[in-house]
């Protein structure tokens, strides 16, 4: 089991700690409904650093990551961060990832960390034909998500540039907590707004304790994966493992708007085809219309109690207090007003499909 | 962690206190701690008549789904319906206002194979 920089910090302030893709993470703190309420009105600390990062240098960076992802990353430019996945042979997905452009002719890729070697075989075999640096950074930086309404505010007084002005997808190389270079971007993961910010192992701590004192003033806490969990569901975000997967195509998982045919890359002729042909299944959101919980696994049916599909991610919405969750059905089932129904151990609950995002703000 | 030792409790991590033939379920402090935020109590089986150690609902925090196991058989005949609007109130009163069912016992010589809060202490101390 990996630590984080971080570990005996989460262990000394109380957190029930999980094994998770092979490191020791924080769950929660003082609990997932005051934590997930904590990013939605006012700001939390995620130690994410479990996650893994690529550094992709060199006069061919990007034609490797424009044949390996499936957006277009030509419309990166250096401060500039693109939500993307990587396509496999086969139609379905390897991750999802985010990519920044660092400076001229260097990218940084940012991974699950259930997914990193997994991710660096798949890249590094396109790589023989392009012959782009890369490497595998991940073990020695950490990364912090500080998120919610009143992250700017919070941590203006750690830099010296202007929070407010960078916007979403966005980032800056810059001072931050007395640390210079530090990559302080405005992508997250859990639809209330902030940064993520990423510096080596052995800064990480003083960032940790200047981002605290800097936000004890508008009540910030610690935040642990479960509350990551339900934010990020309450927008539909889709996790990797859940919601895509090796066999989910990114058309049927509603990534179509990361998925461009303007370059060649890893199965887009399949993809392309697949897209004329129209889908068979689709990835749709729904909430219970009576009590219950959706869970990962569960079967969705129609109103015959015939199986028509199956939950991907569920929860109970903290912010909606009712049940929601992601799951794969037949596309005509698929309109925004379907009645579906969840098989909930004996009972079928029945359940509507909305619109994303759950929670609206 | 607080145990009462006036109660009775399993290695399923429930308690039980028992007026008459008549005894209340809930769900152990340590228990409620395990679990984190509760969301849901469910309970299907009021009315039924069900043996020691079947499933008699199931209980839900956040990230887990936990079965909940009867610890004496009988007739389950009532259940703590405030658990339907408040379900948190098995994280903060589990003693008391959390408290789950009641059963009709069937049989009172199980009553003696219920833990103490000494042998359930050692238990979850483990």
């Amino acid at each position: 089991m990996k630590n984080t920089a971080l570990t005996a910090i989460h262990e000394a302030l109380g957190a029930k700690m999980v094994p998770f893709a092979g490191y020791n993470m924080p769950v929660s703190y003082e609990g997932v409904n005051i934590e997930h309420e904590t990013v939605r009105k006012g700001v939390g600390v995620f130690d994410v650093s479990h996650m893994g990062e690529f550094l992709i240098s060199g006069p061919n960076a990007l034609a490797l990551i424009q044949k390996v992802t499936s957006n277009d990353a030509s419309k990166l430019y250096i401060g500039k961060a693109q939500y993307s996945c990587l396509p496999n042979e086969t139609g379905g997905i390897v991750d999802d990832l985010i990519v920044y452009q660092i400076k001229e002719e260097q990218y940084l890729l940012v991974v699950n960390a259930s997914n990193i070697d997994k991710d660096w075989n798949h890249i590094t075999k396109y790589n023989k034909e392009f012959n782009a640096d890369m490497r595998n950074i991940s073990e020695g930086y950490s990364l912090l998500a500080i998120q919610g309404p009143k992250a700017v505010e919070a941590m203006q007084s750690l830099t010296s540039i202007d929070l407010s002005q960078i916007k979403f997808y966005n980032f800056k190389v810059a001072d931050f907590a007395g640390i210079e270079h530090v990559i302080i971007s405005a992508t997250g993961y859990t639809g209330s707004g902030g940064f993520e910010i990423y510096c080596k192992n052995e800064e990480v701590k003083q960032v940790w304790n200047k981002v605290f004192e800097a936000g004890v003033n508008f009540g910030i806490k610690p935040i642990g994966l479960a509350a990551r969990d339900t934010l990020r569901l309450e927008m539909g975000y889709c996790l990797y493992g859940n919601d895509i997967n090796d066999t989910t195509s990114p058309f049927e998982a509603g990534l179509g708007w990361i998925t461009k045919f303007t370059k060649d890359f890893v199965n887009s002729e399949a993809l392309a085809q697949e897209k004329e042909r129209g889908l068979e299944r689709k990835l749709v959101a729904f909430e219970l219309d009576d009590r219950g919980i959706p869970r990962h696994d569960y079967d969705i049916v129609d109103g015959q109690g015939n199986k028509i599909g199956i939950v991907t991610s569920g929860t109970m919405s903290p912010s909606l207090g009712k049940g929601i969750g992601l799951g794969y059905v037949p596309k005509i089932f698929s309109e925004v007003g379907s009645k579906i129904n969840i098989q909930v151990r004996k009972k079928a609950i029945p359940a509507t499909v909305v619109k994303l995002p759950f929670y609206k703000g | 962690m607080n145990l009462p030792s006036e109660l009775k409790y399993t290695k399923d991590h429930e308690w039980v206190t028992i007026e008459g033939d008549v005894a209340t379920v809930g769900i152990t402090d340590f228990a409620q701690g395990e679990l984190g935020d509760i969301v849901y109590v469910e309970v299907e089986t009021l009315d039924e008549t069900l043996d020691k150690d079947e499933v008699f609902g199931t209980v839900e925090a956040v990230k887990t789904v936990s079965d909940l196991f009867l610890p004496l058989s009988g007739e389950i005949i009532a259940f703590n319906e405030g658990l339907e609007e408040e379900p948190e109130k098995v994280n903060t009163d589990p003693y008391g206002e959390g408290w789950m069912i009641k059963i009709k016992i069937s049989d009172a010589s199980q009553i003696e194979e219920l833990l103490s809060a000494d042998a359930y202490k050692e238990l979850v101390s483990a």
